[in-house]
């Protein structure tokens, strides 16, 4: 049953992404264009996924465990470090420079452009340079890292 | 067709119903760069399964949906560094961040954590300072 809800899931999101447009760099970056010709399209989507994501959390509130299995994600207890901010802020500067995040990235690869390849690479490749400890953050003495 | 706004809003509630499935029925919080940096790291067997099959459903969507309707012209700059820079920053930056768009921008923000709220506030702001940057020197 885990198997199937991953999956219903995962089509259902990439389902939202596609009918929402948020597979097209240029309406991304159209958003995030707050100085130019700005495009709200994006905030739009947002705000509805923010709808349905917070009435499943109150259907969560009163529960322990997942229905088929495993904890109800807990509230983060870390507090806000340097590394939420610093890597939050690298990726906003990818994002803004391409317009692709990592959902729209993977569904857009059935368009088959290499531009979307080639930035899926690149990602992977991020991730794991950062997952590998290949990628560390200079020591500024900016706080706890 | 509908106008772009409706489109957006219903394309939003059903992203976050997707989170809102994979929350309330694994334990799971539908963050793509979480999910797929986990694929890639190690994990156990049956957690793997379960990201690829997460990930397989966001691949086939698009299959399944353009085999009945026109497929959309999407708009993606052709710069060969700008898509690796992109790219490798995204990656570096979602996993150092512990979150992208879905993750702290929908999952969190929905349940108003504060590392979320704080890390939507950094990436939207660095990612328009960003555009407005390429503006203005391209």
């Amino acid at each position: 049953m885990r198997k199937i809800i991953a999956l219903a899931s995962g089509l259902l999101f990439s389902f939202g992404l596609i009918i929402s447009d948020m597979v097209n760099p240029a309406r991304v970056i159209a958003f995030l264009d707050v100085t130019g010709d700005w495009d709200p399209t994006l905030g739009f989507v947002m705000g509805g996924a923010i709808t349905t994501a917070s009435i499943a959390w109150i259907i969560a509130r009163p529960r322990k465990s997942a229905y088929f299995g495993g904890t109800i994600p807990p509230m983060p207890t870390q507090p806000v470090d340097r590394n939420l901010v610093t890597g939050s802020a690298i990726f906003g500067i990818g994002w803004g420079l391409v317009g692709i995040c990592p959902g729209p990235a993977i569904v857009a690869m059935s368009f088959g452009k290499w531009e979307v390849a080639v930035f899926i690479v690149a990602m992977m490749a991020g991730m794991a340079l950062y997952n590998f400890g290949w990628f560390k953050l200079p020591k500024l003495g900016l706080g706890p890292a | 067709m509908n106008p772009d706004w409706i489109n957006a809003i219903i394309g939003g509630l059903m992203i976050g119903t997707a989170t809102g499935i994979l929350m309330l029925g694994n334990g799971r919080i539908a963050g793509i760069s979480g999910i797929l940096g986990g694929w890639i790291g190690s994990s156990k067997p049956s957690d793997w399964a379960e990201r690829a099959l997460f990930l397989i459903g966001l691949l086939a969507a698009p299959l399944v949906y353009y085999a009945s309707n026109s497929v959309p012209q999407i708009t993606v700059t052709n710069s060969f560094p700008l898509l690796v820079i992109g790219g490798l920053a995204v990656g570096i930056g979602t996993i150092m961040g512990s979150g992208c768009t879905s993750g702290h921008g929908i999952c969190g923000n929905s349940r108003l954590s504060k590392r979320s709220i704080v890390a939507t506030l950094t990436f939207m702001a660095t990612g328009g300072i960003t555009v407005a940057a390429l503006n203005y020197f391209a």
